[in-house]
């Protein structure tokens, strides 16, 4: 476990020094234009905007790099042959792979964090102060948190056994399928037949429901969001990490690194 | 603590290859030998023998696909006993936005040393590899001769019992070759065993106790350097200009023609009998040296040309 | 630990399982406190789909008939968004037919079939014309929304005659125009109007519909002879029968007729004979017909 956190902290300290966090600054200018403008373009629901807006971009930023750095954790490694020093020495190569995504996981939570605090701003600054429903947003943002760590151990499932081209396709495809999870469940009961919906509901809960992790719309109208679903998500976020994480060890254990 | 420090039993590798991954290439066969502890064992063989397999099969990088190996009397997939080894990967590379110095740090961090101890073994193993003066540089921007030099570093930071090194020398100049063939020597010395692949002959002979020469995934032979290859006597090379005088025929006959110039091979005892006659037949001797014997000599002496020619094959297909 | 890992999978898509049931379940507490529609504006949802547009409106249209089939379901009368979702998915693709014509229909009808918006359906109609204008269908759905919902027949049939125009409709949408002009509503008209509807489309939630409402113009006609029956019962008896029972005892009927779906017909306290409270032809699911 401690080798684990060892390689977490390197792979945050890589993230950094290859000047990941730069894409705050573009937040950052997003959220000042938007804060600035949105008065002049939609009168009334100033607020509602900028919420959107600001939890829209966290999201979509988050999942860039969760998808753009997560495919390269493993296979960078392995092309770049830096991984078989590290192995050399007492790593096991589960270990190895928590730390990569913690790491990753950790990068996108500071990431995410900074970006929590450029809304917080943005808001402020269109309401000219803070209220306590603006916790609802809070919640949002730790959901988003949640669903990149779904997406960071999908990218390093599929980072141990194709190349990043497919990985990412792999992980894109999943993210945007997740999406539609519940869409995929309805097929059945809009088409009626029984045995495509069967097919469509298992594999409906295959899929990570990224759906569930939605709330944006909610935040945005500072409606609570309960804390039974804030604990299932949780839990539901730890869980689908697990079994990514457990399918990439069991690959990863037994890949010839050549 | 007895027994070898390293012994393999029948170890074999298979690679699959092709779309379906149904044709198989063996690129280890059946391959049993031991190091002994304290020993220098040098690993021999030309490139794409199976040398670097080898040291992958050691370092739990690669699963046999037949056979076994032990290193100090343990199974080579107990990753705790890699506190025990030191290993430096062929043409090493590492995490290129760390400096040396972090970058030994951090590997120094899963032998859990404390802080303190870390800073101490990183300096003196910098020092010890020449780099202390480059110990703030990212390693982006080494050289292939400082990375390979921060491999060594790496390697034997933890004060390992065994150190497996691959191809060390590659990539050095011969200031570093001479470095690292004196930490060799010094690890000996401090009774430590070390492995290390080559395909320089001289690096072999100079260093290792004994040798193993593997070429084509099997094991040729094992023994010291002498036995294995200083059976085939040196012979002395002769250059030179032919001259008028008498008694020339005799050795003229021997000679072959290179454009204007002669060149002969004799036997070192025969060196100065044949200098005589060339000195009497008025020729102008304009080089001698020492034949040297390749490893690639040895190698065709020893598998015969076709099946040198046909792992030549095997290795443009790798 | 190869073993315990293989078991992490099942095992935690087993639980997975458990636990989205119950995330659902938070999610649809969520959504019935208020129905969200953050951006009702279909055109600024245009600009931000990019070149994505027309698959973003059949995301929106798989999100309208799900919402439509689920309310329902659910027996809920509240259908306040159908309105701005049908909008935001033509605005997002304007040739996506189906949405126009299902999207007018659920609109039109009264709860609990539908929003009881005639009105929104009209317009929706009139978008799709304007949008396809080539698509003669439209004056038909437009036509019958004018005839069924609204009982405004003079519109109507200039529906229908407008349509009659285009050289690829069907002839019938002439008489269509003739027949409401000259007659307004009839028995047969609304029956030839549906059972086209019921013809002409593929979905079974409109086919089921229009169905419904064909055996429940059977059921008009019964009620009228029902009615007929009862007329000549309080002639004879000089009193009004309580219960339809009574003109069985009086050998007017041999027993008490079912409507097409099998439940009894009953007598009103108006005097009149009505399709049984419980009967599915009222628009509720269908349940067993309550025995003989």
């Amino acid at each position: 476990m401690k080798r684990a956190g060892i390689v977490a902290w390197n792979t945050f300290r890589e993230a950094v020094r290859d000047r990941v966090l730069y894409n705050l600054v573009f937040f950052a200018l997003l959220m000042i234009a938007a804060a600035l403008l949105v008065g002049q373009i939609s009168i009334g629901i100033e607020q509602i905007v900028i919420v959107t807006l600001g939890l829209s971009a966290i999201s979509l930023i988050g999942i860039l790099m969760a998808v753009f750095i997560g495919v390269g954790l493993v296979s960078k490694e392995m092309e770049k042959r830096t991984l078989y020093a590290l192995l050399a020495k007492p790593v096991r190569r589960w270990e190895f792979l928590l730390g990569k995504f913690a790491g990753l996981a950790l990068t996108l939570a500071v990431n995410t964090a900074a970006m929590a605090a450029g809304l917080a701003g943005a808001m402020w600054l269109v309401q000219g102060k803070l209220h306590a429903e603006d916790a609802a947003v809070l919640v949002a943002v730790y959901f988003i948190l949640l669903k990149l760590a779904i997406v960071v151990s999908l990218a390093l499932l599929f980072s141990c056994f194709t190349t990043p081209l497919l990985s990412t396709l792999f992980t894109a495809g999943l993210y945007v399928a997740g999406v539609f999870a519940p869409e995929i469940r309805a097929i059945g009961k809009v088409t009626g037949n029984a045995a495509l919906d069967a097919v469509a509901m298992a594999f409906s809960y295959l899929l990570p429901n990224f759906d569930n992790f939605n709330v944006i719309a909610a935040a945005a109208h500072r409606r609570a969001i309960p804390g039974t679903l804030v604990a299932q998500n949780t839990l539901y976020a730890a869980v689908y990490c697990a079994i990514a994480l457990a399918g990439a060890t069991m690959i990863f254990s037994r890949r010839n690194l050549k | 603590m007895t027994g070898p420090a390293i012994e393999t039993e029948g170890l074999t590798k298979d690679y699959t290859t092709g779309f379906w991954l149904a044709k198989k290439k063996r690129s280890l066969d059946n391959l049993t030998m031991q190091v002994e502890r304290g020993e220098v064992f040098g690993f021999l063989g030309p490139n794409g023998a199976g040398k670097t397999t080898t040291i992958k099969l050691l370092m739990g990088l690669i699963f046999p696909s037949a056979g076994t190996a032990r290193i100090l009397g343990r199974p080579v997939s107990d990753v705790g006993m890699h506190n025990e080894i030191g290993y430096l990967p062929e043409q090493p590379y590492f995490y290129d936005y760390l400096t040396a110095r972090e970058l030994l740090d951090y590997f120094a961090r899963f032998h859990g040393f404390g802080a303190a101890e870390r800073r101490q073994r990183v300096e003196r193993m910098l020092k010890k590899v020449g780099l202390e003066t480059a110990g703030k540089i990212q390693l982006r921007k080494y050289s292939k001769g400082m990375l390979q030099r921060v491999g060594v570093a790496q390697a034997i930071l933890h004060d390992p019992q065994v150190v497996i090194l691959d191809e060390p020398m590659s990539g050095l100049d011969p200031l570093g070759r001479r470095e690292v063939r004196d930490i060799i020597l010094e690890l000996k010395k401090a009774g430590r065993t070390v492995l290390f692949s080559t395909h320089i002959l001289s690096d072999a002979e100079m260093l290792c106790d004994r040798v193993a020469v593997i070429a084509g995934g099997k094991l040729r032979g094992v023994g010291a350097p002498k036995e294995i290859v200083g059976v085939q006597s040196h012979g002395m090379e002769i250059l030179f200009e032919p001259g008028s005088g008498a008694g020339a025929a005799g050795i003229m006959e021997k000679a072959a023609r290179m454009g204007d110039r002669y060149r002969i091979e004799v036997a070192e005892g025969e060196l100065y009998a044949a200098m005589e006659q060339l000195r009497a037949a008025g020729a102008k001797v304009l080089s001698v040296t020492q034949v040297r014997q390749t490893l690639e000599d040895y190698f065709l002496g020893l598998m015969g040309a076709e099946q040198a020619r046909a792992s030549a094959v095997e290795v443009g297909e790798k | 630990m190869a073993m315990l890992l293989l078991a992490v999978i099942p095992a935690g898509f087993a639980s997975l399982w458990r636990l989205q049931r119950g995330i659902d379940r938070q999610l649809a507490a969520m959504h019935q406190e208020q129905d969200e529609l953050v951006l009702r504006s279909g055109k600024m949802l245009r600009l931000l789909s990019l070149e994505y547009g027309a698959f973003l409106a059949d995301v929106y249209w798989t999100r309208t008939v799900q919402y439509y089939g689920d309310r329902r379901v659910r027996q809920v009368t509240n259908l306040e968004t159908l309105g701005p979702l049908l909008d935001v998915t033509t605005t997002l693709d304007p040739q996506l037919l189906p949405a126009y014509r299902f999207g007018a229909i659920f609109l039109a009808e009264k709860a609990p079939q539908g929003a009881g918006r005639p009105d929104l359906a009209v317009e929706l109609i009139h978008k799709g014309i304007k949008n396809n204008p080539d698509f003669w269908r439209f004056y038909y759905d437009l036509g019958f929304i004018y005839y069924w919902e609204l009982k405004d027949y003079k519109k109507a049939s200039e529906a229908f005659l407008e349509g009659s125009k285009n050289p690829k409709a069907l002839i019938w949408m002439k008489v269509m125009a003739a027949k409401i002009a000259a007659e307004g509503r009839s028995r047969e008209t609304s029956r030839i109007l549906w059972r086209e509807i019921y013809e002409s489309s593929q979905d079974k939630l409109i086919r089921e519909n229009a169905l419904r409402n064909l055996k429940l113009l059977r059921a008009e006609e019964d009620c009228e002879y029902l009615d007929g029956l009862v007329g000549r019962y309080a002639r004879s008896a000089q009193r009004m029968p309580e219960r339809l029972e009574e003109l069985v005892s009086a050998g007017l009927l041999p027993g008490v007729p079912a409507d097409p779906e099998g439940f009894p017909y009953v007598l009103g306290a108006d005097g009149k004979a009505h399709v049984h409270p419980k009967s599915p032809l009222l628009g509720y699911p269908k349940g067993p017909p309550p025995p003989r």
